[in-house]
């Protein structure tokens, strides 16, 4: 096994951060404090760490609406994000964005995104600019099962195999787009296959188990690193809350619901924490509270930030040229 | 009979009329079945039809539109759904290069009844990839019609013959109005090209369409306060557009303020602008004022997202400089 004990506890505070930042955003959302849509990574949040773990600080990823878990994972930064979702001026997109939106070019996240299929497109073009600059980054793609319908996500594939670019595309199976189970949206069960049609490597791998996905990540990161192509990894998870709060779900099975409850990837993570003598309880208590402190401090920050000036609406719409502001 | 409704119960309302008369009609999209649709439209359309009828959709939205293309060439009349109008950028070709085009380029030998709903506009927090307004990309593209209901009474009627029409009918919704209940008094179709009178006046003219009728209904209070008396003209349809009663209007107030909700520039208020000003001219005594949104991408942020849209006090202005 490749993976250190250090890694293993980088993962998993990254996890709990994510597991508390989205935890606060379903509140914080229910109170009216954040505006708009807000998807939740909660369920997922072995993924994002286990894989952004492989990458460098130079390294790109493309995200997608459900892209909180992304950007903590990258390294984003707690207090401009939950700015952004407050609409605020000095979050991360000046409150242009909001949580669909948010992006940070200087770690490598070239934005969340409300159009689903779009990131596969702009990681071929993050691969292509690598290639093309000689340097030995990689991109990682995020995505939906959802997403894999779309023909950008076919074309993506595509392409970067042809090209061998060193993209690694991760797609996170939560077995739903919106109130689409995975059996009535595409007559397959392992997405890794679609892989084949390509010749990208395609592999299937517990999504809720940040070991798997860690292995399966590192070895595709040095194949795209090492300029052989793209791989396809599926990582197979679920989505423990509606499609956007606000949505009862109740088109899914109670069960199924349970079923995945039990494997939720927090507690069973740190099961094995502590079995493999990676961290005693203290330890992962102290890492709990000292991220509970972060998102607290990330609340009281987003909170006393000031809204944006109205005229702000009409810059950076061009890097030159503005909007006419409204004589009002 | 006369009926309380929201706008989003009058489009499910026209629809499940046309598919309990008509067994090629159907309805298809992301999420319309038992799930209801995103904003709940087609809620109980999937227990009554079946899912055959009202079909999910993978998230494919050039296939979406592809397959009402299709199945309108070889005897349907589908209804397809894009979650939001934002998503017409993946289903484009299928629209403007196919849809729009089949009659004409097979020389009026093939006959495209479909319908395309697409709910549009900003005040919803979706932010720049969810909330806009792209009518103007499709009047722009001959073969299309276009239509923006404001009401339920004309949300119902219109629905009812843009499944009727032969051609493909591009069916606005405001995401913003499917809550909002009106009167509904007639279950008969409306046609495409007829214009409303929401508000007789005789001073000022003020065009407009969908959600904007209610901006403009307020200012139209608010000049009534100064003595001025505003007509408002819910055009209703885009495509066709009703120029007569565009023209009755100006004859008697000879001004006119046009307001929509898309970015101004390249909207559709410049063409209903620029057809006045080469139809009507001799009948102005003040230019024509256009209103719409600003020049940028739809904000997230709750109050640049309100300094984004037009709203009354930009008419109210705009009036006052008339007179
Ligand atoms: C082009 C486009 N079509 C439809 C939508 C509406 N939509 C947003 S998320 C979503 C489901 C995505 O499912 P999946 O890719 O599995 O991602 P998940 O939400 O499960 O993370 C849909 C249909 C959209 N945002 N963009
Ligand atoms: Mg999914």
């Amino acid at each position: 096994m490749s993976i250190s004990k250090e890694q293993m506890r980088d993962i998993y505070t990254r996890m709990c951060r994510i597991r508390a930042f989205e935890t606060a955003a379903k509140d914080l959302f229910a109170e009216g404090k954040i505006y708009g849509f807000a998807h939740l990574y909660l369920g997922e949040e072995a993924i994002a760490p286990a894989v952004c773990e492989c990458l460098r600080d130079d390294d790109f990823i493309t995200s997608t609406h459900r892209g909180h878990g992304h950007i903590i994972a990258k390294d984003g930064d707690l207090n401009l994000m939950m700015a952004e979702l407050f609409g605020r001026y000095t979050g991360y997109c000046k409150g242009k964005g909001g949580s669909m939106h948010i992006a940070d070019r200087t770690k490598g996240i070239l934005g969340a995104n409300g159009i689903v299929g779009a990131g596969h497109c702009i990681s071929c073009g993050a691969g292509l600019s690598i290639k093309i600059r000689g340097t030995d980054q990689v991109c990682v793609c995020f995505f939906g099962d959802g997403s894999t319908n779309q023909g950008t996500f076919h074309e993506s594939l595509n392409m970067a195999s042809i090209w061998k670019l060193p993209i690694v595309f991760v797609c996170e199976n939560n077995h739903y787009g919106i109130s689409m189970s995975q059996d009535r949206h595409q007559a397959i069960k392992d997405i890794a296959d679609r892989g084949a049609a390509y010749n990208v490597p395609g592999v299937a791998v517990d999504g809720n188990d940040p070991v798997a996905v860690f292995e399966a990540a590192e070895e595709a990161v040095a194949r795209a690193r090492a300029g052989k192509g793209p791989t396809l990894i599926e990582c197979k998870t679920y989505r423990q809350r509606g499609h956007f709060e606000g949505d009862p779900a109740t088109y899914k099975p109670k069960e199924e619901q349970a079923a995945w409850m039990a494997k939720d990837p927090m507690p069973r993570f740190e099961k094995y924490l502590e079995e493999n003598g990676v961290m005693t309880a203290e330890e992962i208590k102290a890492v709990k509270d000292g991220v509970a402190k972060q998102i607290e401090e990330a609340i009281a920050f987003a909170d006393a930030q000031p809204y944006a000036p109205e005229e702000s609406a009409v810059v950076d719409v061009y890097s030159d040229i503005n909007a006419e502001v409204r004589e009002r | 009979m006369s009926k309380m409704m929201t706008y989003g119960e009058a489009i499910r309302e026209a629809m499940s009329i046309r598919m309990r008369e008509d067994p090629t009609v159907v309805l298809f999209g992301e999420d319309v079945g038992a799930f209801g649709g995103c904003f709940g439209v087609s809620a109980g359309m999937f227990d009554e039809f079946g899912p055959e009828r009202v079909r999910d959709t993978p998230i494919s939205e050039g296939a979406i539109i592809g397959c009402a293309v299709g199945s309108a060439a070889t005897g349907l009349r589908p209804i397809a759904e894009l979650m939001f109008n934002d998503f017409l950028t993946v289903g484009m070709d299928q629209l403007v290069n196919q849809a729009a085009k089949m009659r004409f380029m097979f020389g009026g030998k093939i006959s495209m009844p479909m319908v395309v709903r697409l709910p549009a506009g900003a005040g919803t927090g979706g932010a720049a990839q969810h909330c806009q307004s792209l009518e103007a990309w499709l009047t722009h593209v001959p073969g299309l019609k276009v239509v923006y209901p404001s009401n339920a009474q004309d949300a119902l009627g219109l629905m009812l013959t843009s499944i009727d029409d032969d051609n493909p009918v591009m069916f606005f919704e405001n995401k913003c109005l499917y809550a909002t209940k009106s009167e509904v008094t007639s279950f008969d179709p409306i046609p495409l090209g007829k214009g409303r009178i929401a508000l007789e006046g005789e001073d000022l003219t003020i065009v407009t369409y969908g959600r904007q009728v209610y901006t403009a209904l307020n200012a139209a209070k608010e000049l009534a306060a100064d003595g001025i008396k505003a007509e408002v003209i819910d055009i209703r349809s885009l495509f066709p557009l009703d120029k007569d009663i565009i023209r009755e209007s100006l004859e008697k107030t000879n001004k006119v303020i046009i307001i929509t909700e898309e970015t101004k520039r390249g909207g559709y208020g410049g063409e209903i602008s620029a057809t006045i000003g080469e139809e009507m001219f001799d009948l102005l005594d003040a230019p024509i004022a256009r209103i719409g949104s600003l020049d940028t991408p739809v904000p997230f942020a709750p109050n640049l997202e309100q300094y984004y849209m037009p709203n009354e006090r930009d008419i109210v202005v705009a009036a006052k400089k008339m007179f």
